[in-house]
């Protein structure tokens, strides 16, 4: 002890380098974290390591084309990825999208919603030791991305959501198929809250770990569940609501601590609110168009290009040079299940954007992982990466 | 020559025999465990589990075996070679031995020795040893951090441990873990001793590394714990000690608390029923152990560190105490001292 005191023996924090190839890093994240015996002294997230150029890419694409990227970003939640991108578009070229397809927009948001939240309260189980919620909700999320095949033919990248609408309109039954999934799945939530909303240890784990202050959220521009988690219920759904969403009823869940626990119980309260909205989607969703008929924007269907030579131009049209957006810039963003998941673009008249700035609502969250970790126990550090839900296709872009 | 056969070749020969034919048994059973726990799992988690190599997957623990052997066993550069070999092979050979004092039914034991629950104590303490070698020869930081938490861990939870057994003593008179079992003929201890069944049981989780207390193998955040480094049989034989150690320590509760091998009604039964009920006791607290990993979410390291300091502990000395009052209050305790 003396030797340390006088500074002749020199005692150093244990480094660990926790990822990039870490069964608890979701995805390839990198922390080099400081430890003092189990305690995180500091945590440092190296990020960078699926960049794919994702925005400079857009740049060389037609407008059109930009659609797949986006569901390569967070591909835990496609739809509402391009869902932001397909608003941001539209605006620019002033586009009234038809009733059904907004709402079947908001319907395929909403699954989308759940299979986020499936995937990340499951991996949050699994990130504190718990398997078998991960193996149920896998089950669940199967059946919800059946759905997505059925409306676009892919399983994960959809790239259903199109500026001025929807690709296709959706195939006979699946609404009621939808809906029978929809009325089942109280009772799967309820099944998943009996292994964890009150198993003690789960609690103990959760509970108080991961700490957010209302302030500390503002001020490191979190939005979504970590925002509410904290007690701010501030949802861009109702906020300011894009597509249908002003049509439907539901309500914003609000934590009171903005621990780990707190987040887990909004996900799962979300997660019933989705299916509220889509009943009341599959209700109110009336016949008709899915996609703009403004010919120079959205392609003219099969039959009519056999006869009309116009179809067939335009048709020709879109898909080699794609369509021309007037000079402008916007922002858009929507309620991603992570948060505010937002597009600037500006447009330069030609056929591609001029920029496409992505703006994802983990990447403001993981950079608070070092004072969430501070202090805790190096277990914690697992259950807090669970909580704040990254996915390292939107982070590293 | 004569004298060579009787005295020497002969009885060591018996000796060998009976080893035989309880470890080649025991290896069996350790190498259907981990199927039977991957096919439990399964069906708690809405999965099929193993079912493509043979039928039912009944093959699959010897795939795993072959595939185990066959690959090239890696010692890391940085690793402390001689102990780095030496640590699987070492938690192996301890689940092993320990099984020479466990009486599977009326007489059939190996050696029947007075001090059983002893030995018993003394070799599932020493497990912890293959766990820190591997974790310090290892150098690498993972499996260094996992063995200085399993060492913490087993020595809190023996302590509580000790305590239990000695309040079963108490009741039986003895060590020899034959007699605790006859002494179970009217009531099997878990009834008398009811919460110290339960605090034997979710301690014995913790001294073999099991959910919820996989601290050494935690994977969400120590990834594989001590064994990160290691790597086909070497690896193997961590399994292999882990699974045979989880068979133990069922058998050791079975014996101190479910009557070993007696049958669950009072009537005589054959010698040769005493290893069937024995292992269908510790078939049913091995399937209570998978449950409970299929369950349970993993303790953190210090709330793990409270519950076997500041809860069991207090709770078994209390309980040993009033055990202890309440046998001799009552005269109940054990007269002859056998």
């Amino acid at each position: 002890m003396d030797a340390v005191k006088s500074g002749e023996l020199k005692i150093e924090n244990y480094t660990l380098n926790f990822g990039p190839q870490h069964p608890a890093a979701h995805g390839v994240l990198r922390l080099v974290m400081e430890l003092d015996g189990e305690v995180v002294e500091r945590c440092d997230p190296h990020i960078g390591l699926l960049h794919r150029g994702t925005e400079k890419l857009i740049e060389y694409k037609t407008y059109l084309q930009a659609v797949p990227y986006f569901d390569r970003l967070d591909y835990v939640s496609p739809m509402c990825m391009e869902h932001a991108y397909a608003l941001a578009v539209e605006k620019l070229l002033g586009l009234e999208v038809p009733p059904r397809g907004q709402w079947i927009r908001v319907l395929f948001s909403e699954i989308t919603r759940i299979l986020n939240h499936l995937l990340n309260i499951t991996t949050q189980a699994l990130d504190v030791g718990a398997t078998t919620p991960a193996l149920w909700g896998f089950e669940e999320r199967e059946k919800l991305m059946e759905f997505y095949e059925r409306v676009s033919g892919a399983r994960l990248h959809a790239a259903y959501f199109r500026p001025g609408g929807v690709h296709q309109d959706m195939p006979a039954k699946l609404g009621d198929d939808i809906g029978a999934y929809a009325r089942g799945f109280q009772k799967f939530i309820d099944d998943l809250e009996g292994l964890l909303t009150e198993n003690r240890i789960f609690k103990q784990r959760n509970v108080d770990i991961g700490l957010v202050k209302l302030e500390d959220a503002l001020d490191w521009g979190f939005s979504g569940v970590m925002l509410r988690g904290s007690g701010l219920p501030w949802d861009l759904r109702k906020a300011q609501p894009y597509d249908m969403y002003e049509e439907v009823d539901f309500d914003i869940p609000v934590g009171k601590n903005g621990d780990c626990y707190d987040r887990y119980l909004c996900r799962i309260e979300e997660m019933r609110q989705s299916v509220r909205i889509i009943e009341q989607c599959l209700e109110k969703m009336p016949p008709g168009e899915v996609v703009t008929l403004d010919r120079k924007v959205a392609p003219p269907s099969r039959a009519e290009m056999k006869r009309s030579m116009e179809a067939l131009i335009h048709h020709f049209k879109l898909y080699t040079e794609g369509y021309k957006v007037p000079p402008g810039e916007t922002y858009v963003a929507v309620e991603a299940p992570k948060g505010e998941f937002g597009v600037y673009v500006i447009a330069d008249g030609t056929n591609r954007p001029y920029k496409c700035k992505i703006r994802c609502p983990d990447y403001a969250h993981l950079q608070a992982l070092d004072f969430l970790c501070k202090g805790h126990m190096l277990a914690d550090a697992p259950a807090v990466i669970g909580s704040l839900d990254i996915v390292f296709g939107s982070i590293d872009r | 020559m004569d004298e060579l056969w009787s005295g020497y070749l002969l009885p060591g020969g018996i000796i060998v025999a009976q080893i035989l034919a309880l470890l080649v048994p025991l290896l069996v059973i350790v190498a259907f465990l981990t199927l039977f726990e991957r096919k439990v799992m399964a069906a708690m988690q809405l999965r099929l589990g193993p079912n493509v190599v043979g039928p039912f997957g009944i093959l699959q623990p010897f795939a795993d075996a072959l595939k185990m052997i066959f690959k090239e066993t890696i010692i890391p550069t940085g690793a402390n070679k001689v102990i780095f070999l030496a640590a699987p092979m070492l938690t192996f050979i301890l689940a092993m031995i320990a099984w020479a004092v466990i009486p599977v039914g009326a007489g059939l034991v190996i050696a029947n020795i007075n001090v059983g629950v002893l030995y018993l104590f003394a070799i599932s303490s020493l497990g912890v040893y293959g766990i820190v070698m591997a974790g310090w020869s290892s150098n690498s930081r993972y499996p260094f951090l996992a063995a200085l938490r399993s060492a913490s861990q087993m020595v809190s939870y023996e302590v509580s441990m000790g305590f239990i057994i000695i309040s079963v003593l108490l009741c039986v008179g003895s060590l020899n873990l034959s007699k605790i079992v006859e002494a179970q003929r009217t009531v099997w201890f878990a009834l008398p001793l009811f919460p110290m069944f339960i605090i034997f049981f979710i301690s014995t989780l913790a001294e073999t590394n099991r959910h919820p207390f996989d601290l050494p193998e935690a994977e969400s955040e120590l990834v594989a714990g001590y064994q990160v480094e290691y790597s086909s049989m070497s690896f193997g034989l961590f399994m292999l000690g882990e699974y045979a150690n989880m068979i133990l320590m069922c058998g050791m509760t079975t014996v101190l608390f479910l009557g070993g091998w007696l049958a669950p009604y009072p009537l005589p039964t054959p010698v040769w029923m005493g290893p069937f009920w024995f292992a269908l006791k510790v078939t049913l607290l091995l399937f209570v152990f998978i449950w409970v990993r299929a369950t349970l979410p993993r303790y953190r390291y210090d709330q793990l560190m409270r519950l076997g300091w500041k809860v069991f502990l207090p709770f078994s000395l209390a309980w040993l105490v009033l055990t202890a009052a309440v046998l001799v209050y009552f005269d109940l305790a054990p007269k002859t001292v056998m």
